[in-house]
């Protein structure tokens, strides 16, 4: 049986219009004027335990709605929502202990107070036996290599320590499934990977993640599905190679040129980037090989360098967005 | 089979207290870590509560400046009004400090932190109520401590056990009854942010009305605060039984006596108005 089951999820509200102006703040007192938006528009997929699925969409897709829905913070208007045998909302605190929801803009940790006085607690919060909590505690204390933070109080830490913590936090009670919202937003880079190897790491240890994000790099270091949502529908469920190939099957090639005036061309490859010496043409692989193509160009121009790489993950999805006929 | 019921029947009692007892110890724990982090900022704290207790004190001396000017109020002296005064401000000191959580809760929704709240396994209620024990509110603990204190021995009054347990009564109370509008201010907020001055108004004159006795009212106001919001069943009715005075409005002693049990049934009404606001945001999530 699947961890979650989703079909034909519908979610409108109800958003005030206001009228401009303190005429119209005045009017606004007497009648509401509202008009009703559609963030969920009949969305189903299923997830099974242990996968680690990253949910992308342009920003009001629709993502945040399906996570409080999952979560069992809002209601549906219509549909069915199946999470681990129950329905989130009708079963909240049943529901809650058995799953881990990190905010990346937000923290769960509290404020004024030190790491460990927070973990202490969640685990009178979520009545953890105190062996066991000591036993994941200690466990991610580890993994995360928190110890030199434990004693510090929230406030002092840096967003990439606090990122770490609460990802611990969220996992102090083993939950069957994680929804990682935004976890890498503002970290540097360093942090972004540690943060990365810590969700690849709970995942391994069979946690169902769901992960949004606007970070392409996310989604390419960890996700082997994603879906894709934009108005509040799916458009895509299924592997980053498949959505890619979907798109567009090119590929691209990067050559570094040994004489920046050197004007390269090739009958089945187009010039699509110049930057000094880099030059960047994409190809179809269907109509020629990145072999065939690297021995031509090769043996017609002087080359110091070259690699063949992927249309980053971005492009694609900006195009599908773009497709969708979204502003962004 | 009646023996069997009889045991059904005390398990679910003991599971009832055992749940209880499980959420009074979440409590504590959430009021231990909101002092510590309170004591942080040791002198923030002393010199608020140190300012709370004067700024307080100061309108006391406002009504102590008019008896002095008037001599009594429709019949009532200065030390029998510091009564009113000083228990209304007692009980409204712990409410303050016990709700403060229902209190800021514009800001915890505003900014989105309230979602929190509904992913944990726990009573959002006692979340709510966990958030802050505000301790500085404590300057105007005392300051009306020390008003009743000065009032009931400026009357002569002996503090026989019967009153101290009408008085305690009383401020247990009123404490609800102020914890009540706290929770209904928040209540209203998962409706709209803006309008919370409506309760505001209700909590705070509400402090200032029962001050005085509530003979020197008008009588829709009176009624106001008899049957919709019992603020009189916490301050009028207790002080009589205290003073042992008849109530020129004819209600029995008993009943002046228990009149502060009152105070507990509205909060319990209040909750029940926070559980439909929770519902409420279950769907509209805003």
């Amino acid at each position: 049986m699947p961890q979650i089951e989703v079909e034909n999820l519908v979610k409108t509200f109800r958003v005030a219009e206001r009228q401009a102006g303190t005429w119209g703040a005045l009017k606004g007192l007497l009648q509401r004027r509202s008009r009703t938006v559609r963030a969920l528009d009949g969305i189903s997929f299923t997830m099974e335990v242990g996968e680690l699925v990253g949910y992308i969409g342009p920003n009001g897709a629709g993502k945040s709605t399906t996570v409080k829905i999952l979560s069992g913070i809002l209601i549906p208007d219509s549909g069915r929502c199946v999470v681990m045998g129950r329905i989130p909302w009708k079963a909240r605190t049943a529901h809650v202990a058995e799953i881990g929801v990190v905010f990346g803009q937000r923290t769960q940790l509290w404020w004024d107070l030190p790491v460990i006085e927070s973990f202490d607690l969640l685990r009178e919060i979520y009545r953890i036996p105190p062996r066991e909590y000591l036993r994941t505690r200690d466990e991610l204390v580890a993994m995360m290599r928190l110890e030199p933070l434990l004693d510090t109080p929230v406030r002092q830490l840096s967003l990439g320590q606090r990122m770490r913590c609460d990802l611990a936090a969220a996992f102090l009670h083993r939950p069957k499934l994680l929804f990682l919202d935004e976890p890498t937003i503002g970290l540097d880079a360093a942090s972004k990977l540690a943060v990365r190897d810590y969700i690849k790491r709970l995942n391994r240890q069979g946690v169902s993640v769901i992960l949004t994000t606007h970070d392409m790099d996310d989604i390419e270091a960890l996700c082997r599905r994603i879906l894709l949502i934009n108005r509040g529908r799916i458009l895509f469920d299924g592997a980053l190679e498949a959505l890619r190939a979907q798109v567009s099957r090119d590929r691209q090639l990067v050559i570094v040129l040994a004489h920046e005036e050197t004007w390269v061309e090739d009958p089945d490859a187009q010039v699509i980037r110049r930057n000094g010496h880099h030059l960047t043409l994409r190809f179809d692989p269907e109509r020629i090989s990145a072999a065939d193509l690297i021995a031509r160009i090769t043996a017609r121009y002087e080359i110091r360098d070259l690699y063949v790489e992927n249309p980053p993950i971005e492009e694609i999805v900006a195009q599908i967005y773009y497709e969708e006929g979204t502003a962004l | 089979m009646r023996r069997g019921l009889g045991q059904r029947g005390l398990r679910r009692v003991a599971a009832l207290l055992a749940d209880i007892g499980d959420g009074a110890r979440l409590y504590g724990r959430y009021i231990a870590l909101s002092i510590r982090a309170q004591m942080q900022y040791r002198a923030s704290f002393i010199m608020l509560a140190v300012g709370h207790f004067l700024s307080t004190g100061i309108e006391f001396l406002g009504i102590w400046a008019l008896f002095a000017r008037f001599g009594d109020l429709k019949g009532w002296s200065l030390p029998e009004v510091s009564l009113f005064y000083g228990l209304v401000n007692v009980s409204f000191a712990l409410a303050e400090a016990a709700a403060r959580g229902f209190d800021t809760f514009d800001g915890l929704i505003r900014s989105g932190d309230f979602d929190r709240l509904l992913l944990r396994p726990r009573s959002i209620a006692l979340q709510m109520a966990g958030r802050e024990l505000q301790l500085m509110r404590i300057g105007r603990f005392f300051q009306g401590l020390v008003v009743l204190a000065w009032g009931a021995a400026a009357l002569g009054l002996p503090w026989t056990v019967d009153r101290i347990a009408i008085a305690l009564g009383a401020i247990v109370g009123g404490a609800f009854v102020f914890a009540g509008l706290f929770v209904l201010q928040a209540t209203l907020c998962f409706w709209t942010v803006e309008s919370i001055e409506i309760i505001n108004t209700t909590t705070y004159g509400g402090v200032e009305t029962a001050q005085f006795p509530l003979t020197i009212y008008r009588d829709w106001f009176r009624r106001f605060f008899t049957y919709l919001v019992p603020l009189a069943s916490v301050t009028y009715f207790p002080i009589l039984a205290i003073l042992g005075r008849d109530d020129p409005l004819g209600t029995p002693h008993l009943f002046q006596a228990l009149a502060p049990l009152a105070g507990p049934l509205f909060f319990a009404a209040t909750l029940q108005a926070w559980r439909f606001g929770v519902r409420h945001y279950h769907s509209t999530g805003s």
